[in-house]
């Protein structure tokens, strides 16, 4: 290498190109970090709006955790995670074994399944609702048609959550989806052609083969999953509000009740901080198993 | 000799035939639950109210109306709310452009992993929690009742899907042509702009869409933030449901030509969102 090449690369590489960055991040900054900060001051005060403040402490955080509505929207926002990464995963993953294949019209098919994914979630939320109605819904058409029982959906304590879940998985299926099918895509061939001479069947192919290739893949998947899942808002909110009662009241839900329909900014601030705590935890227990299986 | 050839043949003729009808049936049933919800809103939009509350219900309408478009056009103020939506996505996708293609240029050249998690962090925030911070910051500044607060927060989508995608764009980029620009005396950013930038077209269209769609769906933003004159398309049709909740034709014909644009964007450039979604795994907030 010659002398003004390298001087040339050196000139280029490395910290030189940080100030392209400076203007996202300074944006970035400002709708994020100053919430943070603020979030933070405001989480500490008794505060209404249209009422004056009034410096608290930690009283809102312990206040929370004596809060039954609260903890209860722990619950049901984790048997909603849960639900809503498990299914999407198995289901997501089955549909990317398909999609790996050729055949005619895969594009479009394709195209037609991520659907759901790229969809205003509000409208299809709206649609859902109306095919959940227990009376005159469609879905409670074609389950009794086919002999089995109605049922009362998103109306009944006991239903909300997994019928919620449904629309979940209906919705997010489709990413895990394209995350696996790169996996998927990037798989070498040989140790398929080598299974096969040595009389290896499909299941052993995917178990031994498939499997340990695509679970970088598939892991990404559940944290993505996991992060959405924990977040989800908008079709809760559309489909049953948190209700029946509180039946579906997600940690998310409770906090959008207590800021824009009670006003209780600062009580509200709290749980924002305890959510995102709970979100960060969560997520880096994912990433670190995910940093072990990759060394595994 | 010949006829047990024969059936072996047949039998692994059969087989394959009955192994390509069973993935075939496997194409369907996975593809069905999104083209049926679809077509059940396309119906809902096209029918009578009679034939919308009847039960058993009325799959195909017959004969298809168009009442329900124009219902949603004289009872709403629709095409304000198409207005602020184009808007709002519109400017949020435009800042979105001249701040993430540079920064995800800049990042992908230092391999600045660490900055590149900063904006990461947008991706993980839930929506609600700055939004109380930033409710309260806009009172404060008097811009409620601007479209400027919506279009502020929807930086939150728009710049972290550009950033991301640009930097997955960037790092595939082989860097020979920058190098001989920066040799032949060109500053870092005259290589960027007239170099990199050109070459980065693809890359900007892909980001443009996605966030384009995540900025167009949102939901939430525009319905904290948004007043009656304010509100962005999907908050303007939720609002419709607490009005109308037994006008099931009208609700569907909104819900429907909210998403449709988006809908029909996917089917035709479904091979660049797919690329744009599996290098970075990006979805809006």
């Amino acid at each position: 290498m010659t002398a003004p090449i390298a001087a040339a690369a050196a000139r280029g590489y490395g910290r030189n190109y940080l100030p392209f960055a400076y203007p996202a991040l300074a944006i970035t900054a400002m709708v994020i970090v100053f919430p943070w900060l603020f979030t933070l001051f405001m989480s500490a005060h008794e505060w209404k709006i249209g009422s004056p403040r009034e410096f608290v402490g930690f009283a809102n955080y312990v206040k929370l955790a004596g809060d039954p509505r609260f903890l209860e929207s722990i619950g049901h926002t984790l048997w909603f995670t849960l639900l809503s990464v498990v299914l999407p995963i198995a289901f997501g993953t089955g549909a990317a074994l398909v999609f790996n294949e050729r055949f005619p019209l895969r594009g479009f098919c394709r195209a037609v399944f991520i659907l759901p994914m790229m969809a205003t979630p509000v409208a299809v939320a709206l649609v859902w609702k109306m095919m959940f109605h227990p009376q005159l819904g469609v879905l409670n058409y074609i389950l009794t048609s086919v002999g089995l029982p109605p049922s009362l959906w998103h109306t009944s304590i006991d239903t909300v959550i997994p019928t919620l879940v449904m629309v979940e998985v209906w919705h997010w299926t489709p990413l895990v989806m394209l995350i696996v099918l790169g996996g998927l895509a990037a798989a070498p061939t040989e140790p398929y052609e080598s299974a096969r001479l040595d009389g290896a069947n499909a299941w052993q192919m995917f178990r031994y083969i498939t499997l340990p290739l695509i679970m970088p893949f598939v892991v990404l998947a559940v944290v993505i999953r996991t992060i959405d899942a924990l977040k989800a808002f908008d079709t809760i909110f559309v489909i049953s509000e948190g209700g029946p009662g509180t039946a579906s009241e997600t940690i998310n839900i409770y906090l959008y009740l207590q800021a824009f329909a009670f006003y209780n900014i600062g009580y509200a601030s709290a749980i924002v901080v305890v959510f995102f705590v709970l979100i960060i935890v969560l997520a880096m227990v994912l990433l670190w198993l995910r940093q072990k299986s990759k060394w595994s | 000799m010949n006829a047990p050839a024969r059936t072996s043949e047949l039998s692994w003729l059969a087989r394959r035939v009955a192994s390509k009808l069973a993935f075939g049936f496997a194409v369907f049933v996975i593809v069905s639950p999104a083209i049926l919800v679809m077509l059940w809103m396309l119906s809902l939009s096209l029918k009578n109210e009679v034939d919308n509350m009847a039960y058993p219900p009325v799959f195909i309408p017959s004969p298809p109306t168009l009442a329900n478009f124009e219902a949603v056009f004289e009872n709403s103020n629709l095409m304000r709310y198409l207005v602020n939506s184009l808007l709002v996505t519109g400017g949020a996708t435009l800042v979105a452009i001249l701040v993430g293609v540079p920064a995800g240029y800049g990042i992908a050249k230092a391999s600045a992993h660490r900055t590149a998690i900063c904006i990461l962090i947008a991706r993980i925030t839930p929506a609600l929690s700055y939004l109380i911070p930033l409710y309260m910051m806009f009172q404060m500044l008097g811009l409620t009742g601007s479209l400027w607060p919506i279009f502020i927060t929807h930086l939150v989508i728009t710049i972290p899907i550009f950033v991301y995608v640009m930097i997955g764009f960037f790092e595939s980029l082989p860097p020979d042509l920058e190098e001989a620009a920066l040799i032949d005396g060109c500053t870092l950013w005259q290589a960027f702009r007239h170099v990199a930038l050109p070459l980065a077209r693809p890359g900007i269209v892909v980001a443009m869409i996605l966030s384009i769609i995540f900025s167009w769906n949102n939901f939430v933003f525009g319905a904290v933030l948004g007043g009656r004159q304010t509100r962005t398309l999907p908050a303007a049709v939720y609002n419709m449901l607490t009005f109308e909740q037994v006008a099931w034709g009208p609700l569907a014909a909104a819900a429907l030509l909210v998403t449709a644009p988006v809908l029909v964007l996917t089917l035709f450039i479904q091979k660049e969102i797919v690329g744009g979604l599996t290098a970075g795994g990006v979805k809006g907030g």
